[in-house]
Protein backbone atom coordinates (compact mmCIF):
# COMPACT_ATOMS: atom_id res chain seq x y z
CA UNK A 1 0.00 0.00 0.00
CA UNK A 2 2.93 2.26 0.22
CA UNK A 3 3.71 2.90 -3.47
CA UNK A 4 2.70 6.12 -3.83
CA UNK A 5 3.85 5.97 -7.93
CA UNK A 6 2.08 6.27 -10.77
CA UNK A 7 0.62 3.22 -12.21
CA UNK A 8 1.19 1.14 -9.57
CA UNK A 9 -2.03 0.34 -8.10
CA UNK A 10 -5.03 -1.84 -8.20
CA UNK A 11 -8.76 0.54 -7.75
CA UNK A 12 -11.92 -1.98 -7.59
CA UNK A 13 -15.30 -0.50 -7.20
CA UNK A 14 -17.69 -3.02 -5.29
CA UNK A 15 -21.13 -1.67 -8.04
CA UNK A 16 -23.49 -3.37 -4.99
CA UNK A 17 -22.15 -1.10 -2.72
CA UNK A 18 -21.59 1.79 -4.62
CA UNK A 19 -24.29 4.51 -3.70
CA UNK A 20 -23.15 6.90 -6.74
CA UNK A 21 -22.48 9.89 -4.16
CA UNK A 22 -20.09 11.24 -6.52
CA UNK A 23 -17.34 11.82 -3.68
CA UNK A 24 -14.47 10.01 -5.29
CA UNK A 25 -14.91 11.12 -8.49
CA UNK A 26 -14.87 14.90 -7.36
CA UNK A 27 -12.34 14.89 -5.24
CA UNK A 28 -10.00 12.21 -6.67
CA UNK A 29 -6.42 14.09 -7.30
CA UNK A 30 -5.84 11.93 -11.46
CA UNK A 31 -9.17 11.87 -11.61
CA UNK A 32 -9.36 7.78 -11.82
CA UNK A 33 -13.20 7.57 -11.42
CA UNK A 34 -16.51 8.89 -12.85
CA UNK A 35 -20.37 8.04 -12.35
CA UNK A 36 -21.61 6.05 -15.25
CA UNK A 37 -25.01 6.66 -16.82
CA UNK A 38 -26.25 4.24 -13.68
CA UNK A 39 -25.04 6.47 -11.26
CA UNK A 40 -22.26 4.37 -10.42
CA UNK A 41 -18.44 5.24 -9.72
CA UNK A 42 -16.72 2.91 -12.80
CA UNK A 43 -12.89 3.13 -12.84
CA UNK A 44 -11.93 4.38 -16.00
CA UNK A 45 -8.09 5.40 -15.77
CA UNK A 46 -6.62 3.09 -13.36
CA UNK A 47 -3.10 3.48 -14.41
CA UNK A 48 -3.38 7.53 -13.40
CA UNK A 49 -3.64 6.11 -9.52
CA UNK A 50 -1.26 7.66 -7.43
CA UNK A 51 -2.61 5.80 -4.26
CA UNK A 52 -3.00 8.51 -2.23
CA UNK A 53 -5.88 6.73 -0.04
CA UNK A 54 -8.84 9.87 -0.60
CA UNK A 55 -11.45 7.52 -2.00
CA UNK A 56 -10.82 4.84 -0.08
CA UNK A 57 -10.93 6.92 3.60
CA UNK A 58 -13.80 8.94 2.24
CA UNK A 59 -15.76 6.53 0.76
CA UNK A 60 -19.18 6.45 2.74
CA UNK A 61 -19.70 2.98 1.41
CA UNK A 62 -16.55 1.27 1.72
CA UNK A 63 -17.09 0.41 -1.78
CA UNK A 64 -13.62 1.14 -3.20
CA UNK A 65 -10.50 -0.74 -2.92
CA UNK A 66 -7.18 0.26 -3.66
CA UNK A 67 -4.02 -2.44 -4.07
CA UNK A 68 -0.60 -2.43 -5.10
CA UNK A 69 -0.40 -4.39 -8.26
CA UNK A 70 1.98 -6.66 -6.93
CA UNK A 71 0.34 -9.16 -4.42
CA UNK A 72 -2.53 -8.43 -5.86
CA UNK A 73 -5.04 -11.12 -4.10
CA UNK A 74 -8.37 -9.70 -2.87
CA UNK A 75 -9.19 -10.44 0.67
CA UNK A 76 -11.51 -13.17 1.42
CA UNK A 77 -14.33 -10.63 2.98
CA UNK A 78 -13.85 -8.62 -0.18
CA UNK A 79 -14.26 -11.22 -2.41
CA UNK A 80 -17.28 -12.14 -1.18
CA UNK A 81 -18.38 -8.84 -1.91
CA UNK A 82 -17.61 -9.14 -5.37
CA UNK A 83 -19.02 -12.38 -6.04
CA UNK A 84 -22.29 -11.76 -4.50
CA UNK A 85 -22.05 -8.96 -6.98
CA UNK A 86 -21.22 -11.05 -9.85
CA UNK A 87 -24.21 -13.61 -9.30
CA UNK A 88 -26.87 -11.31 -9.44
CA UNK A 89 -26.85 -9.35 -12.68
CA UNK A 90 -28.97 -6.32 -11.75
CA UNK A 91 -27.35 -2.79 -11.55
CA UNK A 92 -29.33 0.01 -9.74
CA UNK A 93 -31.44 -2.60 -7.78
CA UNK A 94 -29.32 -1.28 -4.05
CA UNK A 95 -30.07 2.55 -4.53
CA UNK A 96 -33.86 2.10 -3.43
CA UNK A 97 -31.95 1.18 -0.06
CA UNK A 98 -29.84 4.60 -0.22
CA UNK A 99 -33.33 7.11 0.34
CA UNK A 100 -34.43 4.72 3.24
CA UNK A 101 -33.05 6.51 6.30
CA UNK A 102 -34.34 9.68 5.63
CA UNK A 103 -37.47 9.11 4.11
CA UNK A 104 -39.28 10.91 6.79
CA UNK A 105 -40.52 7.66 8.47
CA UNK A 106 -38.81 7.01 11.87
CA UNK A 107 -37.25 4.00 12.93
CA UNK A 108 -36.44 5.28 16.17
CA UNK B 1 -5.17 -8.55 9.85
CA UNK B 2 -2.40 -6.52 11.75
CA UNK B 3 -0.81 -5.10 8.03
CA UNK B 4 -4.12 -4.49 6.49
CA UNK B 5 -5.06 -0.95 5.53
CA UNK B 6 -7.98 0.81 3.57
CA UNK B 7 -11.25 -0.51 3.05
CA UNK B 8 -9.72 -4.29 3.55
CA UNK B 9 -9.43 -3.12 7.30
CA UNK B 10 -12.66 -1.71 7.83
CA UNK B 11 -14.33 -5.11 6.31
CA UNK B 12 -12.99 -6.85 8.36
CA UNK B 13 -14.78 -5.42 10.87
CA UNK B 14 -18.02 -5.33 9.75
CA UNK B 15 -20.86 -6.94 10.39
CA UNK B 16 -21.08 -9.06 6.95
CA UNK B 17 -24.37 -10.63 8.21
CA UNK B 18 -26.20 -7.32 8.29
CA UNK B 19 -27.71 -5.81 5.24
CA UNK B 20 -25.14 -3.63 2.86
CA UNK B 21 -24.81 -1.46 1.28
CA UNK B 22 -26.01 0.17 4.80
CA UNK B 23 -28.93 2.62 5.36
CA UNK B 24 -27.34 5.94 5.11
CA UNK B 25 -27.99 8.07 2.08
CA UNK B 26 -25.81 8.47 -0.73
CA UNK B 27 -22.96 10.71 0.71
CA UNK B 28 -24.12 10.92 4.13
CA UNK B 29 -21.23 11.20 5.95
CA UNK B 30 -21.69 8.82 9.03
CA UNK B 31 -20.50 6.35 7.19
CA UNK B 32 -17.12 8.09 7.05
CA UNK B 33 -17.41 8.10 10.68
CA UNK B 34 -17.94 4.48 11.09
CA UNK B 35 -14.52 4.22 8.99
CA UNK B 36 -12.98 6.23 11.02
CA UNK B 37 -13.79 4.88 14.62
CA UNK B 38 -12.72 1.38 13.10
CA UNK B 39 -9.06 2.74 11.83
CA UNK B 40 -8.90 4.65 16.12
CA UNK B 41 -9.52 1.42 17.34
CA UNK B 42 -7.24 -0.97 15.27
CA UNK B 43 -4.72 1.95 15.57
CA UNK B 44 -4.61 1.31 19.08
CA UNK B 45 -4.37 -2.29 18.93
CA UNK B 46 -7.86 -2.97 21.05
CA UNK B 47 -9.63 -6.15 20.91
CA UNK B 48 -13.08 -6.13 19.14
CA UNK B 49 -13.99 -7.50 22.22
CA UNK B 50 -12.42 -4.47 24.80
CA UNK B 51 -14.85 -2.09 22.67
CA UNK B 52 -18.34 -1.15 23.35
CA UNK B 53 -20.47 0.92 21.35
CA UNK B 54 -23.68 2.26 22.74
CA UNK B 55 -25.56 4.62 20.11
CA UNK B 56 -28.32 6.35 20.70
CA UNK B 57 -31.63 6.73 18.37
CA UNK B 58 -31.10 8.45 14.78
CA UNK B 59 -29.57 8.00 12.11
CA UNK B 60 -26.07 8.02 13.69
CA UNK B 61 -27.51 5.70 16.46
CA UNK B 62 -27.73 2.83 13.46
CA UNK B 63 -23.76 3.17 12.97
CA UNK B 64 -23.64 0.96 15.94
CA UNK B 65 -25.12 -1.80 13.98
CA UNK B 66 -22.85 -2.31 11.04
CA UNK B 67 -19.54 -2.89 13.72
CA UNK B 68 -18.52 -6.50 14.98
CA UNK B 69 -17.71 -4.55 18.93
CA UNK B 70 -20.05 -5.08 21.63
CA UNK B 71 -22.61 -3.07 20.71
CA UNK B 72 -25.90 -1.43 22.53
CA UNK B 73 -28.77 -0.10 20.30
CA UNK B 74 -30.24 2.30 23.60
CA UNK B 75 -33.02 5.30 23.02
CA UNK B 76 -33.11 8.17 21.99
CA UNK B 77 -31.14 10.54 23.98
CA UNK B 78 -30.07 8.22 26.81
CA UNK B 79 -27.51 6.64 25.19
CA UNK B 80 -24.72 8.58 27.54
CA UNK B 81 -26.98 6.65 30.83
CA UNK B 82 -26.62 3.19 30.28
CA UNK B 83 -22.43 4.58 28.76
CA UNK B 84 -22.00 5.29 32.26
CA UNK B 85 -23.53 2.31 33.74
CA UNK B 86 -21.37 0.32 31.45
CA UNK B 87 -18.27 1.82 32.34
CA UNK B 88 -18.79 1.74 36.35
CA UNK B 89 -19.25 -1.77 36.03
CA UNK B 90 -16.63 -3.10 33.32
CA UNK B 91 -14.26 -0.04 34.09
CA UNK B 92 -11.46 -1.80 31.81
CA UNK B 93 -14.10 -1.99 28.82
CA UNK B 94 -13.65 1.19 26.33
CA UNK B 95 -16.84 2.88 26.18
CA UNK B 96 -17.55 4.71 22.90
CA UNK B 97 -20.74 6.84 22.41
CA UNK B 98 -22.34 7.30 19.05
CA UNK B 99 -25.11 10.23 19.21
CA UNK B 100 -26.64 12.97 16.68
CA UNK B 101 -26.79 16.27 16.99
CA UNK B 102 -30.76 15.92 17.93
CA UNK B 103 -29.91 13.06 20.32
CA UNK B 104 -26.91 14.35 22.33
CA UNK B 105 -28.15 18.23 22.53
CA UNK B 106 -31.62 18.85 22.55
CA UNK B 107 -33.43 15.13 24.20
CA UNK B 108 -29.68 14.14 25.64
CA UNK B 109 -28.49 18.07 26.34
CA UNK B 110 -28.96 17.09 30.24
CA UNK B 111 -26.94 13.87 29.71
CA UNK B 112 -24.02 15.30 28.22
CA UNK B 113 -23.31 18.28 30.39
CA UNK B 114 -23.62 15.88 33.36
CA UNK B 115 -21.87 13.30 31.63
CA UNK B 116 -19.18 15.81 30.59
CA UNK B 117 -19.25 17.77 34.87
CA UNK B 118 -18.77 14.23 36.43
CA UNK B 119 -16.11 12.88 33.95
CA UNK B 120 -17.63 9.17 33.18
CA UNK B 121 -14.51 7.81 30.90
CA UNK B 122 -16.33 7.63 28.23
CA UNK B 123 -15.37 8.98 24.24
CA UNK B 124 -18.65 10.27 23.05
CA UNK B 125 -18.69 11.21 19.33
CA UNK B 126 -21.09 13.64 18.25
CA UNK B 127 -21.85 13.00 14.65
CA UNK B 128 -23.25 16.31 14.00
CA UNK B 129 -24.91 17.46 10.97
CA UNK B 130 -27.56 20.22 11.95
CA UNK B 131 -30.68 18.59 11.70
CA UNK B 132 -32.94 15.79 12.64
CA UNK B 133 -31.94 13.58 9.72
CA UNK B 134 -33.69 10.27 10.46
CA UNK B 135 -37.23 12.00 11.32
CA UNK B 136 -37.54 14.29 8.31
CA UNK B 137 -35.44 17.20 8.82
CA UNK B 138 -36.82 19.11 11.67
CA UNK B 139 -34.45 21.70 13.16
CA UNK B 140 -31.88 21.12 15.84
CA UNK B 141 -30.15 22.61 18.30
CA UNK B 142 -27.49 23.08 16.04
CA UNK B 143 -29.48 24.20 12.66
CA UNK B 144 -27.26 27.47 11.82
CA UNK B 145 -29.65 31.08 12.42
CA UNK B 146 -31.32 32.07 9.07
CA UNK B 147 -31.08 28.50 7.55
CA UNK B 148 -33.91 26.12 6.46
CA UNK B 149 -35.30 22.66 7.40
CA UNK B 150 -38.77 21.67 7.35
CA UNK B 151 -39.36 23.21 10.63
CA UNK B 152 -38.34 26.38 9.93
CA UNK B 153 -39.01 26.92 6.10
CA UNK B 154 -38.75 30.37 6.55
CA UNK B 155 -35.57 30.68 8.68
CA UNK B 156 -34.07 29.50 11.76
CA UNK B 157 -34.72 32.28 14.25
CA UNK B 158 -33.24 30.52 17.38
CA UNK B 159 -29.49 30.82 18.13
CA UNK B 160 -27.26 27.20 17.91
CA UNK B 161 -25.23 25.75 20.33
CA UNK B 162 -21.88 25.38 20.24
CA UNK B 163 -21.24 21.69 21.19
CA UNK B 164 -17.57 22.49 21.60
CA UNK B 165 -18.10 25.69 23.85
CA UNK B 166 -20.94 23.83 25.47
CA UNK B 167 -18.71 20.92 26.66
CA UNK B 168 -15.71 22.82 27.35
CA UNK B 169 -17.92 24.76 29.99
CA UNK B 170 -19.04 21.36 31.38
CA UNK B 171 -15.75 20.75 32.10
CA UNK B 172 -15.06 17.52 29.73
CA UNK B 173 -11.65 15.74 30.11
CA UNK B 174 -10.71 15.95 26.28
CA UNK B 175 -12.79 18.32 23.55
CA UNK B 176 -12.16 18.16 19.67
CA UNK B 177 -14.01 18.82 16.61
CA UNK B 178 -13.13 17.36 13.30
CA UNK B 179 -14.90 16.54 9.96
CA UNK B 180 -15.76 13.87 7.78
CA UNK B 181 -13.23 15.67 4.96
CA UNK B 182 -10.11 15.90 6.83
CA UNK B 183 -11.03 12.21 8.03
CA UNK B 184 -6.84 11.52 8.99
CA UNK B 185 -7.39 13.59 11.75
CA UNK B 186 -10.33 12.56 12.82
CA UNK B 187 -8.72 9.27 13.28
CA UNK B 188 -6.23 10.88 15.53
CA UNK B 189 -9.19 12.64 17.48
CA UNK B 190 -11.02 9.35 18.17
CA UNK B 191 -7.86 7.72 19.13
CA UNK B 192 -6.54 10.33 21.58
CA UNK B 193 -10.50 10.76 22.99
CA UNK B 194 -10.71 7.34 23.85
CA UNK B 195 -7.29 6.88 25.26
CA UNK B 196 -7.32 10.14 27.13
CA UNK B 197 -8.82 9.38 30.23
CA UNK B 198 -12.37 10.83 31.82
CA UNK B 199 -14.91 12.44 29.48
CA UNK B 200 -14.29 12.79 25.84
CA UNK B 201 -16.00 14.54 23.02
CA UNK B 202 -15.36 14.22 19.62
CA UNK B 203 -17.85 16.50 17.35
CA UNK B 204 -17.87 15.36 14.13
CA UNK B 205 -19.30 17.82 11.45
CA UNK B 206 -21.27 15.27 8.84
CA UNK B 207 -23.31 16.09 5.67
CA UNK B 208 -26.53 15.53 5.65
CA UNK B 209 -27.72 16.07 2.10
CA UNK B 210 -31.39 14.83 2.37
CA UNK B 211 -32.54 16.43 5.27
CA UNK B 212 -30.26 19.35 5.68
CA UNK B 213 -27.89 20.03 2.26
CA UNK B 214 -31.38 20.18 -0.06
CA UNK B 215 -32.67 23.04 1.78
CA UNK B 216 -30.10 25.17 1.99
CA UNK B 217 -27.52 25.96 -0.92
CA UNK B 218 -25.98 22.68 -1.60
CA UNK B 219 -27.04 21.19 -4.71
CA UNK B 220 -25.63 17.68 -4.34
CA UNK B 221 -23.43 16.02 -1.27
CA UNK B 222 -20.38 16.79 -2.67
CA UNK B 223 -20.87 20.64 -2.40
CA UNK B 224 -21.21 19.95 1.48
CA UNK B 225 -17.75 18.65 1.51
CA UNK B 226 -16.50 21.14 -1.14
CA UNK B 227 -17.82 23.66 2.21
CA UNK B 228 -16.14 21.37 4.92
CA UNK B 229 -12.96 21.15 3.09
CA UNK B 230 -13.14 25.13 2.29
CA UNK B 231 -14.94 26.53 6.13
CA UNK B 232 -13.14 24.31 8.25
CA UNK B 233 -10.03 25.43 9.22
CA UNK B 234 -7.59 24.62 12.43
CA UNK B 235 -8.02 26.46 15.65
CA UNK B 236 -4.24 27.66 15.64
CA UNK B 237 -5.21 29.16 11.84
CA UNK B 238 -8.74 30.68 13.31
CA UNK B 239 -7.33 32.09 15.64
CA UNK B 240 -5.28 34.20 13.92
CA UNK B 241 -8.12 35.55 11.39
CA UNK B 242 -9.79 39.00 11.91
CA UNK B 243 -13.46 39.08 13.62
CA UNK B 244 -14.79 39.71 10.46
CA UNK B 245 -13.09 36.59 8.57
CA UNK B 246 -13.87 34.26 11.24
CA UNK B 247 -17.67 34.76 10.61
CA UNK B 248 -17.32 32.49 7.70
CA UNK B 249 -14.97 29.93 9.24
CA UNK B 250 -15.65 27.31 11.62
CA UNK B 251 -11.88 25.89 13.80
CA UNK B 252 -11.36 22.14 14.35
CA UNK B 253 -8.92 20.42 16.44
CA UNK B 254 -8.29 20.10 19.70
CA UNK B 255 -10.05 22.54 22.38
CA UNK B 256 -9.25 20.71 25.75
CA UNK B 257 -6.97 18.20 26.72
CA UNK B 258 -6.75 17.66 30.36
CA UNK B 259 -5.45 13.99 32.34
CA UNK B 260 -7.72 14.15 35.61
CA UNK B 261 -8.95 10.94 36.69
CA UNK B 262 -12.38 9.59 35.47
CA UNK B 263 -15.35 9.00 37.82
CA UNK B 264 -15.15 5.04 37.22
CA UNK B 265 -11.84 5.45 38.77
CA UNK B 266 -12.21 7.65 41.55
CA UNK B 267 -15.10 5.31 42.18
CA UNK B 268 -12.79 2.06 42.28
CA UNK B 269 -9.89 4.24 44.14
CA UNK B 270 -12.63 4.59 47.17
CA UNK B 271 -14.08 1.01 46.95
CA UNK B 272 -10.52 -0.10 47.75
CA UNK B 273 -9.64 2.41 50.56
CA UNK B 274 -13.25 1.47 51.47
CA UNK B 275 -12.36 -2.21 51.61
CA UNK B 276 -8.97 -1.85 53.01
CA UNK B 277 -10.29 0.19 55.97
CA UNK B 278 -7.70 3.01 55.10
C1 LIG C 1 -37.98 9.59 23.23
C2 LIG C 1 -37.99 9.80 21.75
N1 LIG C 1 -38.33 11.02 21.26
C3 LIG C 1 -38.31 11.24 19.94
C4 LIG C 1 -37.96 10.25 19.07
C5 LIG C 1 -37.97 10.50 17.58
N2 LIG C 1 -36.66 10.67 17.03
C6 LIG C 1 -35.96 9.64 16.50
S1 LIG C 1 -34.49 10.10 15.86
C7 LIG C 1 -34.78 11.73 16.26
C8 LIG C 1 -33.80 12.82 15.94
C9 LIG C 1 -32.64 12.40 15.13
O1 LIG C 1 -31.75 13.47 14.97
P1 LIG C 1 -30.24 13.37 15.41
O2 LIG C 1 -30.13 12.92 16.80
O3 LIG C 1 -29.57 14.65 15.06
O4 LIG C 1 -29.68 12.16 14.52
P2 LIG C 1 -29.49 12.07 12.92
O5 LIG C 1 -30.66 11.28 12.42
O6 LIG C 1 -29.45 13.44 12.38
O7 LIG C 1 -28.21 11.35 12.76
C10 LIG C 1 -36.00 11.88 16.89
C11 LIG C 1 -36.55 13.16 17.37
C12 LIG C 1 -37.62 8.99 19.61
N3 LIG C 1 -37.24 7.98 18.83
N4 LIG C 1 -37.63 8.80 20.94
S1 LIG D 1 -17.45 7.46 -2.94
FE1 LIG D 1 -18.08 5.29 -2.81
S2 LIG D 1 -20.32 5.30 -2.85
FE2 LIG D 1 -19.63 7.34 -3.52
S3 LIG D 1 -19.57 7.16 -5.77
FE3 LIG D 1 -17.51 6.66 -5.03
S4 LIG D 1 -17.52 4.42 -4.79
FE4 LIG D 1 -19.63 5.06 -4.96
S1 LIG E 1 -6.13 6.36 -4.30
FE1 LIG E 1 -6.18 8.56 -4.79
S2 LIG E 1 -5.47 8.63 -6.91
FE2 LIG E 1 -6.04 6.50 -6.52
S3 LIG E 1 -8.16 6.36 -7.19
FE3 LIG E 1 -8.19 6.81 -5.00
S4 LIG E 1 -8.37 9.05 -4.88
FE4 LIG E 1 -7.71 8.54 -6.97
S1 LIG F 1 -31.26 11.43 6.34
FE1 LIG F 1 -29.33 12.53 6.52
S2 LIG F 1 -28.35 11.68 8.34
FE2 LIG F 1 -29.97 10.24 7.71
S3 LIG F 1 -28.92 8.74 6.39
FE3 LIG F 1 -29.77 10.35 5.08
S4 LIG F 1 -28.07 11.81 4.81
FE4 LIG F 1 -27.58 10.54 6.58
MG1 LIG G 1 -28.58 15.10 13.31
Amino acid sequence: MSVKRKGNSTVTIFPDWCKGCGICAAFCPAKVMELNDQGKAVVLREEECINCGFCELHCPDFAIMVRPKVNDEIPAVCRAVLEKAARKPKTAASDGAAEKAGSGKQKG
Amino acid sequence: MVDMKGTQLIHEYLRHNKKFPHVFCAGCGHGIVLGSLIRAIHGLGLKKDEVCVVAGIGCSGRLAAYVDFNTVHTTHGRALTFATGIKMAKPGMHVIVVMGDGDSMAIGGNHLIHAARRNIGVTALILNNNIYGMTGGQCSPTTPSGSFSMTTPLGQMEQSFDCVELCTAAKANYVARGTVFHVKKLDKMIMEGISNPGFGVVEILTPCHTQYGRKNKYKTPVDMYKMLKKDVIDIERYNKLSEADKAAKTPAGVFVQKDESGLEEKFYEMAARCQGGV
